[in-house]
């Protein structure tokens, strides 16, 4: 897809996004809105996959390891064709099948069930490995929060994934400057961030994480260096694309009603139809 | 009857004590909002610590914190206090000794439809399993603010569970909570329901709606799990020979298993266990959650109707 494509695609995305989270009345915009299009540019024109077979033994990987934004997952898989729209629209409702946070035994093309931060980079290091070791040619995508790079346990596999020279992995990582509380700057401190991972023998690149003509050229050159895992520093905003949702922690989780629905409603459609 | 948020229960609590004690220092991670603690931070903001998304190194915090004079609160969902920081709560807090709380929201399925990577239906039997922790689940607002001024009066470490939604009022003003004691809030001599937490509700519903039948059912609530008041236990199971638990928490181990560790050594009464039934939850509502779990009134009922009628 050209990036004109992918950038419609993510257009679409949003609303999609944004009429499941007031259709079904819960979930968590803020870091779904600031990740789509990242998720958008993996799905439709960086990863290796084939939707009627998600279990693709050769297929890329995909883990988000910031699971509370399943909605914008859960919105790729349908415009990707892996869930159908009725079951979107039972998000987060007694008896479906798409929680809070997604469930791989559960949701058909999830990579592993997510949730609580600070594992999924560990599993994903992991499936990489396993690659190395079976000399497979697939590669291995993991999208972290900033906030949720607090927890010890993301440099615990970032320090296993260099040692391992594992670069079949790639890290997004989701530098929206905000976490529940409010700014990860004023709540624990990350900066110097890139630096960090440098230190910790990764190879890393910065981008605007809502511009397809960064995202898409930077996840297409992996490994930026053979034998060192990547991370992309994809700089966002939170809420990206709901104009009251933006850079607040306000709407880090939550979904909105009455006249604020109809507005961020208004908001994704017009952006849809301005295309 | 009224109902009442159990997290705020507990928060305004925490302030009040907070003028009580100059040395109550609160600790977060990253969930203000969800624990309630915001109200401390506004009260004593000097005296509130904020960690980040780091609930292993909060427990190492509080656990230092404790070691020089100080009484930590931390919060966090239960989840995370008590598998993410497990062994920091088991070696650097409950060995020692150190006088940290642990208050836990989001207890049992009351997540609701987050999912299970937020449910903690396995943390009483964690925290039981741990020498030295004392672990309280209260099941209204009143049990709430007691249990939360006994824990801080204590000296050693607590895990105090608080749910996340809004608990129905049933402590009146003559039952008190006391750590290791449960109260007696039916009596009855036909069968026994102990509860914990705020299933207690649902059991006190049950006997009622059975005392209309004429059928006389004791209701304990057991508001500490451990330690286990094994005196209240151990005449349950004398004078009315058929226990049914509830709580909101997996059967193995938790107060089910509790009661029938005390129970079985005098071989006097069956025990009956509800609760969930050692599986990951379907998605929903905590409400449809307890209900697909068979933790409602109803369910009580004909589990002690069976037992009744033999
Ligand atoms: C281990 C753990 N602790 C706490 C939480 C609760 N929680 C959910 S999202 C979140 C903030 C995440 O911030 P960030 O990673 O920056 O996510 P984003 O801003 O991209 O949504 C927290 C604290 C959790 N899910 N897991």
């Amino acid at each position: 897809m050209t990036y004109n494509e992918l950038e419609r695609k993510a257009k679409e995305a949003r609303k999609w996004l944004v009429e499941t989270l007031v259709k079904c009345g819960a979930g968590h915009p803020g870091g779904a809105l600031s990740s789509i299009d990242i998720m958008i540019a993996l799905y439709f024109e960086v990863m290796n996959i084939d939707p009627n077979r998600p279990e693709w033994d050769e297929r890329d990987r995909f883990i988000l390891s910031k699971g509370h934004s399943s909605i914008g997952l859960y919105t790729t898989l349908y415009l990707k064709g892996m869930i159908e729209k009725d079951t979107l629209l039972t998000f987060r409702q007694n008896g479906s099948m798409l929680s809070g946070h997604p469930d791989m035994r559960k949701v058909r093309g999830v990579e592993m069930s997510t949730g609580s931060l600070g594992h999924g980079l560990s599993v994903g290091a992991g499936m990489a490995l396993a690659g190395k070791m079976d000399k497979k040619k697939y590669r291995v995508f993991v999208i972290v929060g900033d906030g949720e790079s607090q927890e010890g346990s993301i440099w615990e596999a970032i320090m296993f994934a260099a040692h391992y020279k594992l670069d079949n992995l790639t890290v997004i990582l989701d530098r929206n400057g905000i976490q529940i509380d409010g700014i990860t700057e004023n709540i624990m401190s990350l900066e110097p961030y890139a630096d960090k991972w440098k230190a910790f023998g990764w190879e890393v690149r910065e981008i605007n994480g809502h511009a397809m003509a960064e995202i898409v050229p930077a996840l297409k050159s992996v490994p930026f260096t053979e034998g060192k895992p990547s991370v992309v520093i994809a700089h966002t905003i939170k809420g990206k694309g709901v104009s009251f949702m933006e850079n607040t922690n306000a709407w880090h989780g939550g979904a909105p009603k009455g006249d604020l629905a109809a507005q961020a409603l208004r908001e994704v459609e017009e952006a849809l139809a301005k295309d | 009857m009224a109902k009442y948020s159990l997290r705020h229960a507990f928060a305004e609590a925490l302030v009040d004590l907070g003028k009580k004690y100059p040395n109550l220092v609160a600790l977060e991670a990253d969930l203000q909002d969800s624990t309630q603690s915001i109200q401390f931070m506004k009260a004593f903001p000097e005296r509130y610590i904020q960690v980040g998304i780091a609930e292993q190194n909060m427990m190492g915090i509080a656990a230092g914190l404790a070691l020089s004079g100080k009484i930590p609160v931390t919060h966090t969902f239960a989840c995370f206090a008590s598998m993410r920081a497990c062994e920091q709560v088991r070696t650097s807090i409950a060995y020692p000794k150190l006088n940290v709380k642990i208050f836990v929201s989001h207890c049992g399925v009351s997540a609701g439809t987050a999912g299970t990577s937020h449910h903690a239906i396995e943390d009483i039997a964690i925290m039981r399993a741990i020498p030295n922790m004392t672990v309280i689940a209260p099941g209204d607002a009143r049990e709430m603010r007691q249990a939360a001024e006994a824990a801080i009066r204590y000296d050693g470490p607590a895990y105090v569970r608080v749910g996340a939604g809004e608990a129905e009022d049933v402590y009146t003003e003559t039952h008190h909570f006391e750590i290791g004691k449960a109260t007696v809030l039916r009596d009855g001599n036909d069968a026994t329901i102990i509860s914990t937490g705020q299933l207690m509700y649902e059991a006190v519903c049950a006997s009622d709606e059975l005392r209309k039948q004429g059928k006389k059912i004791r209701v304990l609530q057991m508001g500490t799990v451990k330690p286990i008041d094994r005196e209240v236990i151990l005449e349950a199971a004398e004078e009315t020979g058929f226990i049914v638990t509830i709580e909101e928490h997996n059967v193995v181990g938790g107060l089910g298993g509790a009661v029938a560790e005390v129970a079985a050594e005098i071989g006097k009464a069956k025990v009956r266990r509800l609760g969930i039934q050692d599986r990951f939850s379907p998605v929903g509502t905590a409400a449809y959650i307890l209900g697909e779990e068979m933790l409602t009134i109803n369910d009580i009922i004909v589990s002690l109707l069976e037992f009744v009628k033999e």
